[in-house]
């Protein structure tokens, strides 16, 4: 990275994936920076967050969605909502974008060893979970972690993100694979409902289990609640936050919460955590 | 600590002289208000000043200010800005706004260092005046400090009638006053006395003062108070007093660009504006006026000290003398503070 926090490194789009067509459209971006030393330099774990720029377009923060197993490039999960990405959905592979990071803290893949561990996500919040999915599932770490349980869903099977890797995912015995979509469609052969109740169907038990949640701000409450009546203690559920930000290095302003900044001080905070934190969210 | 004296019949020749190898910025009349202004000849300094109204924070944290340059677009490429360099005297600082600085340097020189932050910080030389008027919105003793403290500059001046008596307070300091020695005679004891006179006298004319003791302890449990919907119905949200303010910091990163050539710009930025916080999904956590004139108190008196040891506020009082709707710092701190809960 350059001596100055506030300028990117430049990356090229090394391949492009269409996740979700349609209005809420998602495309995962895979980058590679352009300057072999920075790539080789550039380190992160599961949980952190990049800034991506389309130059000229503005930037904005990213959860990296690929693991750091993978060490040749970096990925991002990109919903088509605002300027700059509208203009990273119109790229193409080989352009050029900025890139700045990694920022903020990150699941502790270290202390939740030989712990089993439930991923909950919702919609795009999958991408900072297939992060750490991929990097517990990776050949050298697998027999580190118990048992791991994926519960995903999305509005329409149209919406579910990585729906191949899922695939794949299921011809696995070592991973269970649980998704769901909100409402009833043709074909559909899973689960039918909201995320949380998905939750309380699967049942993972609580006992040494880690569960991480990320997606709308409504499912992360009514799961955290659920996950609390099935057992589950504030310690063992952890969460990623988001908010507007500029600087991604806590001097801007704009994404604390309380006397902690988003940015820097998160994105990821277990629900005991969030219980002492008064601010706005 | 080093004391000199300059007479005031030899001082213009001083700033003269230090024109010549200096950017020198100094108090200037500017559209019936004061402000920082760099200087070509002594005779534009207005020394009839309380303060300007703009702080000099925006010298070394310029209100628009390049952070790079660009191509934009799909085969973009990025230049490096060129970090200024030369040497720059900030002259009649008063004490209140040095001390913004050692406020900002947290921020910008943490974990994180700004670059340009930090090369304005550098290559700066604090020359304080101290306030022998303070006016009746000035509360810098509130904080354990006074209107003549040499603590946040590398040389205090003090207007002692017929001479300035000089204070040199950093090695910084000692080597700007090294290169223009001939202006300068040390202080005869009755000199320094007469120094101590002044503060004495200005700090007596400070008749209000911010309770601070505990009052971060007490805003530790008044997040969901209705005081802060009671203020936020007076703010119309003009962020005038952010601008203002000496530690205020928050900013905006923009894109500015044509086809051919862009730049990333920071501006100024203020946590009283909605857009600040607003996500592109449309969620805003901080949604209504309460929220935004909440934060702004508990980052300068819980916040900040939390993470910086150091309350955001340095009692200069201009957000009290330019609220257009009469807001007042020192009495709503005061509410909180003397609150039974």
């Amino acid at each position: 990275m350059t001596e100055n926090p506030y300028q990117p490194s430049l990356a090229t789009i090394e391949k492009i994936k269409v996740e979700v067509t349609g209005e809420r459209a998602i495309k995962t971006f895979r980058l590679v920076m352009q300057d072999e030393n920075v790539q080789k330099e550039f380190s992160f774990v599961p949980g952190q967050c990049v800034m991506i720029s389309r130059l000229g377009k503005g930037e904005s923060m990213f959860a990296i969605s690929s693991s750091p197993t993978e060490k040749d490039y970096l990925e991002v999960s990109v919903m088509k909502q605002g300027k700059n990405t509208s203009a990273l959905h119109e790229a193409e592979e080989g352009d050029t974008v900025g890139v700045r990071g990694p920022y903020g803290n990150h699941f502790d893949v270290e202390g939740w060893k030989n712990k089993n561990i439930v991923f909950i996500g919702g919609g795009i919040g999958m991408a900072p979970l297939r992060s750490i999915v991929n990097y517990t599932l990776a050949t050298k770490n697998r027999d580190q972690y118990g048992n791991l349980d994926i519960i995903y869903g999305a509005r329409t099977s149209n919406d579910l993100c990585f729906k191949d890797e899922f695939a794949e995912l299921r011809l696995r015995d070592d991973v269970n694979v649980h998704l769901s979509i909100d409402v009833v469609e043709e074909g559909w052969k899973h689960f039918v409902g909201f995320v949380p109740s998905n939750l309380l169907k699967v049942n993972p038990p609580s006992e040494n289990t880690i569960a991480i949640t990320c997606g709308p701000p409504i499912m992360i409450k009514f799961v955290i609640q659920n996950l609390l009546e099935l057992g589950y203690k504030d310690e063992q559920i952890y969460t990623t936050l988001e908010m507007r930000m500029k600087c991604g290095v806590g001097i801007c302003g704009r994404c604390n919460i309380g006397n902690l900044y988003v940015c820097k001080d998160g994105p990821v905070f277990s629900n005991a955590q969030l219980k002492n934190l008064e601010g706005d969210m | 600590m080093e004391s000199l004296v300059i007479s005031k019949e030899k001082s213009p020749e001083l700033i003269n002289t230090i024109i010549k190898s200096y950017r020198l910025f100094a108090p200037t009349e500017e559209k019936g208000f004061s402000g920082f202004n760099i200087i070509t000849d002594n005779s534009e300094i207005d020394l009839s000043y309380l303060n300007s109204r703009m702080p000099p924070k925006a010298i070394l944290f310029n209100q628009t200010e390049t952070l790079f340059l660009m191509e934009p677009g799909a085969k973009g490429t990025i230049k490096p800005k060129e970090i200024r360099k030369d040497k720059t005297a900030i002259f009649a600082i008063r004490p209140c706004d040095a001390k913004g600085f050692s406020i900002l340097d947290p921020v910008f020189l943490g974990n994180y260092v700004d670059p340009l932050y930090k090369a304005n910080r550098d290559n700066s030389v604090l020359i304080g005046l101290s306030c022998n008027q303070p006016d009746s919105s000035c509360f810098c003793t509130s904080f354990g400090d006074s209107p003549a403290s040499g603590k946040y500059v590398d040389i205090l001046f003090t207007d002692i009638e017929e001479n300035y008596l000089v204070e040199v307070m950093t090695e910084k300091g000692k080597a700007f006053v090294n290169d223009f020695s001939r202006f300068f005679s040390p202080a005869s004891p009755k000199q320094i006395e007469a120094k101590e006179a002044k503060e004495k006298e200005a700090i007596k004319l400070i008749k209000r003062n911010l309770k601070i003791e505990g009052i971060e302890e007490k805003m530790d449990k008044m997040f969901n108070h209705p005081i802060w919907e009671e203020y936020a119905k007076k703010c119309i949200g003009c962020g005038t007093c952010t601008y203002l303010c000496p530690t205020c910091h928050c900013f905006d990163m923009q894109d500015e660009s044509t086809l051919e050539k862009g730049a990333r710009v920071r501006v100024w930025d203020a946590c009283m504006f909605p857009e600040y916080t607003m996500h592109t999904s449309g969620h805003n956590p901080r949604p209504a006026r309460m929220h935004r004139v909440r934060n702004r108190f508990y980052h300068k008196f819980s916040y900040f000290p939390k993470n910086s040891d150091v309350i955001a506020c340095t009692g200069c009082g201009r957000c009290i003398r330019y609220c257009p709707v009469n807001i007042d710092i020192i009495e709503l701190m005061n509410r909180v503070s003397e609150m039974v809960l």
